[in-house]
């Protein structure tokens, strides 16, 4: 057995030993060891080097809490997880383990000589020690504190597990399963009703683990808490460990987090790593407990010294002595006890040291009977020892001075500051607090939710009132859900309740300024830098708080708040509520990534809406890029052939052939009604009441502002009925739009919208040959300049199958928008293929597409309007109604500032020297002004050569239309471009191409 | 996350099924074109931000995609009623007398 393990006590199986790594060394622990109470057994204190000073550090607590012991564990490849907690992860066999922020090793450290600059790293040091000289910040301070900042390392490989998501809607939740929430749970758990109790721990029990000299109804503690679970299983509880409740939301939303395979040497197959639980409970019951405090004294973080709690915990639930010969310090009964038991398991316990004048007899008497030393009215003013500690010095109080230090050689220094109620979820539900200035901690008062606090979280001792208590909240809530539960008492042998004071830094003999008394252990703050804080002028603890970071690390000040705050209001010379406590934020624990994203990762991060069409291009070599959450065919690259080339072939193919394009993600929106055509009037600038039946237009979408939302070609199909098409990108937004209006504006217009985007597959034809192939494949209609002019659109058949058919061009070509019924698409699309080979017909994507529409100055939404563009800016005036009484927009386009001279207006731009411009570049009118330079636009759009032989642009200029022919410069890092601005239609300004 | 009770399915469903829809009761003139700019600012950006009773907008955008009205208490975040989007505005008084 490992030396430092006490035979006869504690849970863990000593017949199952368990064999792993720390730092590469291999330790063997019991079947039910945590890391840090394995390696305690093998006598191994030092599990880390300190965030900041690189200082030696060890486990301060038993728990969750646990600011120091941070190590990273690592299951094979990709398996890695840093910064966690030594004191909760389970060992099993073949466990990695390894300490952090050491180099190059946790025993000689070379960052350790932050500690000895210490007076660099003060309260604010970010602020004060990077400030000089300027240009050192970027070369020597960032790459530094880059180097220096942070816990642990982050995985580099991707993870391999996975993480689920589930829903729990239960009666009642009752957070935390020590005695307080085994008997909430019993009382609850009455007439059918839906109880789950939930623990972060490997099981259930929570302070009687610790406190096995109970008796509990006649019986050991365990022996009770055995049968008590077992009857509460009995009852129908759902009984969850391994399951952090990490915060409280709204409605009584509770998120858990259930790790599944952390504790187990061997994965199993297809479990989830981790489990999110979002639970709603009709009510709550929060029965967290409380967590000690330590004492904040020069020297408190040397490995070895520890929360007495702790290692009473270590004690009765591990079997391990944390030292053979330890030195208790104490403001607190409870660490009493915690000497009491070391004793009575073989250690020497060389003093009792209490900050108190007087304690209680019984509590003298069994020192006594024990022989340990008691030295009361005595303060902790130093340990030493380098990696380990070796003593500690004492001194007397009297009368407020300190007297003679003592040394007392010791193993470990088991601390009590008193305990601190675990209000963190209670605060989450915007709970108001209390100050209690018996206990110097804060209370819970009030909350908005459906929820009850009980035991030791507020601010109860002792297992016979904390049962009591928890059966009392179990009822009331049992009863508020329309139940009536029994009475239950409980009565307890071998309590131990107690009092105690609470302290700010303890009394010292030493000179304060140098004292390395830590308040927040995981990230270094002492109770000089708090004091320091105040003196620069912090006054709001929430100051305080950022200004030393105290309380900030990862266990979010489980620890160190009260203290802080304690020390805190004494500078201030404020009393501790008026000071006022900090806010307690989710996750109570730290939480993986993983546990949050559950099922949304690669694949499922996002949905990927793909076409009808797309298994065509995908198999024809297309590229893909997103639009929205669509997946479109960029360009069809050749062999060979890089994205400029394959555009400027597809480019070329469709002016001079004919192209063909999937345009099924255009959003589409019926509107139908008798009252249709007056909402058209009255959502788009257009008119439409003299559109005729078997016409499109081209529409613009205002917003109530009088700025471009949207545009698309809409074409009447009957007396009442639209077909809209909307940006692809565009669509859900305008339905909720039009919805908008339709209910909450114009419910007297008796119209229905139907998105119909995903009911049709659109394949649109362009090009001078687009009419000849597709003529002989139409029935119903006959695809001539008279019969069916540009602009016009039909229901008719398309290669057997029912179609709309539009005659519409956002190429400046003869165009054709095909729509069949969805399904249908694939089978259009090579029908069109087929017929269109002996013209050559090429496949295009969007790049292409962008290209030959910028050709001909037709806007896309978005990228050249950008919100605050008018259709005026975008020289779409003509698209703008004059004589209607009203549209979305109209009023908002009257404004004074959106009929000002000089607004920005869309320009087309061709630069002197032929270079591609760069979309988003800055514009300005002089090149040689100083810097900073008016801005005065930016390039929209910018392609390279399409079919007009050289770059062109469009941008948004200042008083553009008023500036046809001259130039403006486009600064860029390495030289400044000059281009003139045109009209924005480079190709076929008469539209002659459109003609068939 | 919040429970909403949508007033036309008279169901009480979670958060993630509705859109906030700004604030309820901004009635777009009938004549939009004869409002001054002034009045037409206060229609257009004018809007409260209420400590306490906030009259709201919601829509059950992946339910019956209706939108309807709400008062919200931005302090606690509860609803204290929901309504239909026709519905005169409630009595506020009478709202927060059944919340206590």
């Amino acid at each position: 057995m490992s030396q430092y393990r006490v035979s006869g006590r504690g849970r863990v199986d000593t017949s199952r030993p368990v064999t792993f790594t720390f730092d590469g060394k291999r330790f063997t622990g019991a079947q039910g060891d945590t890391v840090a109470s394995a390696l305690l057994a093998n006598g191994v204190h030092l599990m880390g080097r300190s965030f900041k000073y690189h200082r030696p550090r060890g486990a301060v607590a038993a728990g969750s809490e646990e600011p120091n012991a941070l190590i990273g564990t690592r299951r094979g490849p990709g398996r890695f997880e840093p910064n966690t907690r030594a004191t909760v992860q389970e060992i099993w066999n073949g466990l990695e383990t390894n300490s952090q922020n050491k180099y190059p090793s946790l025993k000689f450290d070379v960052g350790a000589v932050n500690d000895a600059a210490y007076m660099l790293f003060s309260a604010g040091f970010y602020y004060k020690t990077f400030m000089w000289p300027k240009n050192f910040w970027h070369k020597v301070y960032e790459p530094f504190i880059r180097a220096a900042a942070g816990l642990g390392v982050s995985p580099t490989e991707e993870d391999p597990d996975h993480y689920a998501s589930r829903y729990l809607h239960c009666d009642v939740l009752i957070v935390g399963a020590g005695p307080t929430g085994i008997a909430a749970a019993r009382a609850a758990a009455v007439d059918g009703l839906k109880v789950v109790l939930v623990d972060e721990n490997a099981e259930a029990g929570g302070t009687l683990l610790s406190e096995p000299q109970a008796q509990i109804d006649g019986r050991p503690a365990w022996d009770w808490l055995a049968a008590e679970l077992e009857a509460l299983k009995a009852a129908g509880v759902k009984i969850m460990t391994r399951t952090t409740a990490i915060g409280y939301y709204h409605q009584n939303m509770i998120g858990m987090v259930e790790k599944l395979t952390d504790h187990l040497p061997e994965l199993p197959e297809d479990t989830p790593r981790e489990r999110m639980w979002r639970v709603r409970a009709k009510q709550v019951v929060l029965a967290q407990g409380a967590l000690e405090k330590p004492l904040v004294f020069h020297g408190n973080d040397r490995p070895g010294v520890m929360l007495a709690g702790s290692a009473q915990t270590y004690l009765n639930r591990y079997g391990v002595l944390v030292g053979k010969r330890p030195v208790i310090v104490t403001s607190h009964d409870s660490a009493w006890f915690a000497a009491f038991d070391l004793q009575d398991a073989g250690a020497q316990v060389q003093a009792i040291v209490d900050l108190r004048e007087g304690v209680h007899e019984a509590l003298l008497s069994e020192a006594r009977a024990r022989g340990i030393t008691v030295k009361l009215s005595h303060t902790a003013t130093a340990t030493s020892g380098r990696l380990r500690v070796s003593s500690l010095r004492v001194n007397p109080v009297s009368g407020g001075s300190v007297g003679a230090g003592e040394e007392i050689r010791c193993d470990a220094v088991l601390m009590s500051g008193g305990w601190t109620p675990s209000l963190h979820l209670f605060s989450h539900t915007k709970g108001s607090l209390a100050w209690d200035d018996d206990r110097t901690t804060f209370l819970p008062k009030d909350t908005p939710e459906d929820c009850l606090i009980a035991g030791a979280s507020r601010g109860l001792w002792g297992v016979e009132a904390v049962l009591k208590d928890g059966a009392e909240k179990g009822r009331e809530v049992a009863e508020l859900l329309g139940k009536t539960p029994a009475q239950v008492a409980y009565s307890v042998a071998g309590d131990r309740t107690g009092t105690g004071i609470s302290m700010k830094e303890l009394p010292t003999d030493r000179s304060p300024g140098k004292a390395k008394a830590f308040v927040d252990y995981q990230n270094d703050v002492t109770a000089k830098d708090l004091r320091l804080a105040v003196r620069e002028g912090m006054r709001s603890i929430e100051h305080v708080k950022r200004y030393t970071t105290n309380g900030m690390a990862t266990d979010q000040g489980k620890m160190s708040n009260i203290n802080g705050l304690n020390i805190a209001a004494d500078a201030l010379g404020k009393k501790q509520p008026q000071v006022g406590l900090t806010t307690f934020r989710p996750p109570y624990t730290p939480t993986s990534f993983g546990a949050f994203a559950g099922y949304h990762r690669g694949d499922h991060f996002e949905v990927t809406r793909k076409t009808q069409i797309d298994a065509w291009a995908e198999e024809n070599g297309a590229v893909f890029e997103p639009v929205s959450q669509w997946r479109r065919a960029w360009y069809f690259p050749k062999a060979g052939e890089d994205m400029d080339a394959a555009v400027a072939r597809e480019c070329a193919a469709t002016r001079k052939s004919v192209g063909i394009f999937d345009a099924s993600t255009l959003g589409k929106i019926e509107v139908v009604g008798p009252d249709a055509v007056e909402f058209m009037n009255r959502m788009y600038t257009n008119p439409w009441t003299k559109l005729g039946v078997g016409k499109c237009r081209y529409g613009l979408l205002l917003g109530d502002d009088g700025y471009i939302r949207d545009d698309g070609v809409i074409g009447r199909l009957g007396q009442d009925k639209f077909h809209v098409t909307t940006t692809t990108g565009g669509a859900a937004r305008v339905m909720n739009m039009m919805e908008d209006y339709l209910q909450t504006e114009w419910p007297d217009l008796n119209v229905w919208l139907t998105s119909t985007t995903e009911q049709w597959s659109t394949v649109a034809l362009n090009g001078p040959n687009a009419a000849k192939l597709l003529a002989p494949l139409v029935e119903g209609v006959e695809l001539t300049e008279e019969t069916f002019p540009h602009m016009s659109c039909v229901e008719c058949t398309v290669a057997g199958m029912p179609a709309r058919l539009f005659r519409v061009s956002f190429t400046g070509e003869i165009g054709f928008e095909v729509n069949v019924p969805a399904p249908m698409g694939r089978q259009l699309w090579e029908t069109l293929w087929e017929a269109g080979q002996q013209y050559g017909i090429t496949a295009y994507g969007t790049e292409t597409m962008h290209v030959l529409r910028a050709e001909k100055g037709y806007i896309i939404v978005g990228q050249d309007t950008d919100g605050t563009v008018t259709p005026y800016d975008a020289g779409m005036g003509w698209a703008v109604g004059k004589k209607k009484p009203d549209f979305v927009g109209m009023r908002g386009l009257a404004r004074p500032d959106l009929r000002a001279k000089n607004r920005k207006q869309l320009v087309g731009l061709l630069t002197e020297d032929q270079s591609k411009l760069e979309e988003g570049a800055q514009i300005v009118f002089d090149p040689k002004q100083p810097v900073p330079m008016t801005m005065v636009g930016h390039v929209t759009s910018s392609y390279d050569t399409g079919t007009t032989g050289r770059p062109i642009a469009l941008a948004l200029v200042e008083g553009g239309h008023e500036k046809l022919g001259e130039t403006v410069y486009i600064p860029m890092p390495d030289r400044t471009i000059a281009a003139k601005i045109t009209s924005t239609i480079f190709v076929d300004p008469e539209n002659a191409r459109l003609k068939i | 996350m919040l429970l909403i009770h949508c007033p036309y399915c008279n169901e009480t469903l979670p958060e993630l099924e509705f859109t906030y829809a700004g604030q309820a009761h901004v009635v777009r003139p009938e004549q939009p074109s004869g409002q001054s700019d002034e009045q037409w600012e206060e229609f257009l950006f004018i809007r409260a931000n209420v400590r306490g009773p906030h009259y709201e907008r919601w829509r059950h955008f992946h339910g019956c995609g209706r939108f309807f009205n709400a008062v919200r208490d931005t302090v606690s975040d509860k609803f204290l009623t929901t309504y239909e989007a026709d519905a005169p505005r409630p009595d506020l008084s009478s709202l927060t007398e059944r919340q206590k």
